[in-house]
């Protein structure tokens, strides 16, 4: 499940271009994204608020289970990393 | 004359350094291999580079004329520079992201929240830790928060 600043056309259209099946998410006011402390200042087009990069791997009751900070935008989480931490959830 | 012809080297590697940068952003970003660590990227960077000094040398023997020098010299700084500009866009720019200290960590709660899907429609975390998929609970969910496209 992906979320970003992007309104909700902007992800069914790179949805649909991709063919990504999971859930997008739209936070345009950053608020859910402020809420987790990923705010990137003035990052965004025009200076706008996004989100950094993160990942969050959250069990069935809510709890973390695995996190992703990347240093470097161009790093992200490959799939094999949240595999593995998938595969100890019970 | 021979030493008058065209300096192939000097120019081949300058737009061998374009080449170089702009495939960065267009080709190898799609794949974690090339992308994480620009190793493909660095390659032609250092064949630009090659060619360059190879043109250099051409450019600056004795028999060159001054405009041949001069030429030289301008396409190998400028292939300089774009190395530079690929450098700081990729390990000094890329680097520039908030420290997040205050972001949930392992054992802690994920703050819940309501948003829209891409289809207007509003989802909470706590609908997407307890629908069933394919007929089962699922035993978590990955959020994944991007920069977006805008």
């Amino acid at each position: 499940m992906a979320i970003s600043v992007d309104a909700p056309e902007v992800s069914r259209d790179m949805r649909e271009q991709a063919g990504y099946t999971y859930t997008f998410l739209s936070d345009p006011q950053a608020e859910v994204i402020r809420r987790y402390d990923l705010i990137h200042a003035g990052a965004g087009e025009g200076g706008r608020d996004i989100a950094r990069p993160a990942e969050f791997l959250v069990d069935s009751s809510g709890t973390v289970r695995w996190v992703n900070l990347t240093e470097n935008y161009w790093v992200r989480a490959r799939p094999e990393q949240f595999i593995e931490a998938a595969k100890a959830l019970r | 004359m021979k030493t008058r012809s065209f300096n192939w080297p000097v120019w081949a590697g300058l737009l061998l350094s374009v080449f170089a940068f702009v495939s960065y952003f267009f080709v190898f970003v799609r794949f974690p291999v090339t992308r994480d660590f620009p190793w493909a990227s660095l390659l032609l960077f250092g064949a630009a580079a090659a060619l360059l000094l190879v043109g250099l040398r051409r450019a600056f023997a004795p028999e060159r004329r001054l405009r041949s020098k001069v030429a030289g010299s301008v396409a190998a700084t400028l292939g300089v520079a774009i190395f530079g500009l690929f450098i700081f866009s990729t390990f000094v720019m890329a680097r520039w992201l908030p420290a997040a200290q205050g972001a949930p960590e392992v054992g802690q709660k994920a703050p819940e929240f309501s948003l829209t899907d891409s289809d207007g429609r509003p989802v909470t975390l706590s609908e997407l830790r307890s629908t069933p998929v394919n007929g089962k609970p699922p035993k978590g969910v990955l959020l994944v928060f991007y920069r977006g496209y805008w």
